[in-house]
């Protein structure tokens, strides 16, 4: 299966943490991040984009304005503008944001609160009561059928 | 001609691909849509404009969590039947015998609070889940559902052979669903650490059992009511409220 990259000229004018790089720790900025290394603590980015690649481990709670997943994302992404979850994604946690879009493929275990506001920046998503431990490891969902890497259809905010 | 023999062998099977439904899109191959009167009953309570928490024990979808979002309901997603395949839940009992370790797996999957959740989605779980944990997922699911949520679960009918195939069900409206077979991903189940490399779980899932009305009536014992809806495709749909 061929896995999607982001263009390059789309990560021009992010901030790159390549596939070699781990950081444990808390990791802030004011300007657009792809990952694609492994990073554990937690990411806040407010007002900017959040890109996990096809490569990327990330274990951190995350607040930005948006976020594309591609790899693997334990923990919980409070997004004011939207989540996407591309077919190779592998997430677990709690999403809250405005507007998220699933593709066929993906693995999602947790909860979807859509918001009809730009989620306060600092609140946490609810979470559960019991922690859980490390998410199941692979690919989940799989058919038998041609999984389609065009997204699904945006779910927008309710009315 | 191929997919008509397909439909055909199916059909025969006893699958759910029966005469309960028609073929939705043969482009896609391996969908199909059928009725369900389980869901149209649920369609009054998720067209409610209160608020509900939803979840989804099904493969992830991304039809479902539309739908429910779209509603204004909340929704967890939470693949059970991959999770029961996870190679490193095999123990061994104290007679030695392979058995899986029901407390890791209850420790670790549907952990929510107490009365957490207005609707469950079941599917067609209790079917293709090993046998020891059908009872405790039950038990489990009825002490996330708050007192009169209710909880959605279809069951084979009759004995389709351990290869029926294994469906997701995408909510396509109020009363339509649309069926994905489905087969666990070689990766299926594993945890990172895992050393296991093969999980044998790369083929289909394979149905467990078939559960009479006696057994599913015994297996929601606990619940205050229970609703069968026979479908003409071998399926028995069941609703049960809390």
């Amino acid at each position: 299966m061929e896995i999607p990259k982001t263009p390059d000229h789309a990560r021009g004018e992010m901030a790159n943490i390549g596939k070699s790089v781990v950081i444990k720790g808390e990791l802030s900025g004011s300007e657009d991040l792809y990952i694609d290394g492994q990073v554990e603590g937690s990411i806040e980015l407010k007002g900017n984009r959040l890109m996990v690649g096809p490569n990327g481990r990330v274990k951190a709670n995350v607040n930005a304005r948006s976020a594309s997943i591609q790899g693997k994302m334990e923990g919980n992404i409070r997004a004011s503008d939207r989540v996407d979850l591309k077919q190779t994604a592998v997430v677990t946690g709690d999403i809250a944001t405005q507007r998220i879009s699933i593709e066929d493929g993906a693995y999602f275990r947790g909860g979807v609160d859509i918001q009809k506001e730009a989620p306060l920046q600092g609140s946490k998503p609810e979470s559960k009561v019991e922690a859980k431990p490390a998410p199941a490891a692979a690919g989940a969902t799989s058919s038998s059928g041609p999984s389609t890497s065009a997204p699904s259809p945006a779910l927008e905010p309710r009315k | 001609m191929a997919s008509v023999a397909n439909n055909l062998m199916k059909f025969f099977r006893g699958s759910s691909s029966g005469s309960g439904q028609s073929p939705s899109s043969h482009a896609t191959g391996h969908k199909l849509t059928r009725r369900s009167s389980g869901m149209g009953e649920l369609s009054r309570t998720l067209s409610s404009s209160e608020p509900l928490c939803v979840l989804d024990l099904g493969a992830t979808s991304p039809n479902n969590i539309r739908y429910f979002t779209e509603r204004g309901h909340k929704c967890y997603s939470e693949d059970v039947l991959l999770a029961s395949v996870d190679p490193s839940l095999v123990t061994k009992d104290d007679e030695g015998n392979q058995v899986l370790d029901e407390k890791r797996f209850l420790a670790e999957n549907l952990v929510y609070p107490a009365a957490h959740f207005d609707l469950v989605f079941c599917w067609n779980l209790a079917d293709y889940m090993d046998e020891s944990l059908v009872k405790p997922v039950v038990a489990r699911l009825w002490s996330v559902l708050k007192p009169g949520g209710m909880l959605l679960a279809f069951f084979h009918t009759k004995d389709a052979g351990a290869d029926a195939p294994c469906y997701r069900y995408h909510i396509v409206n109020q009363d339509a669903l649309e069926m994905q077979h489905i087969v666990a991903h070689p990766e299926a189940g594993r945890r990172p650490g895992s050393t296991a490399r093969e999980t044998g779980a790369k083929a289909n899932f394979r149905l467990q059992r078939v559960f009479n009305n006696r057994h599913i009536e015994n297996l929601f014992r606990d619940f205050a009511s229970i609703k069968f809806f026979l479908a003409r495709d071998n399926v028995r749909e069941v609703l049960v409220v809390r």
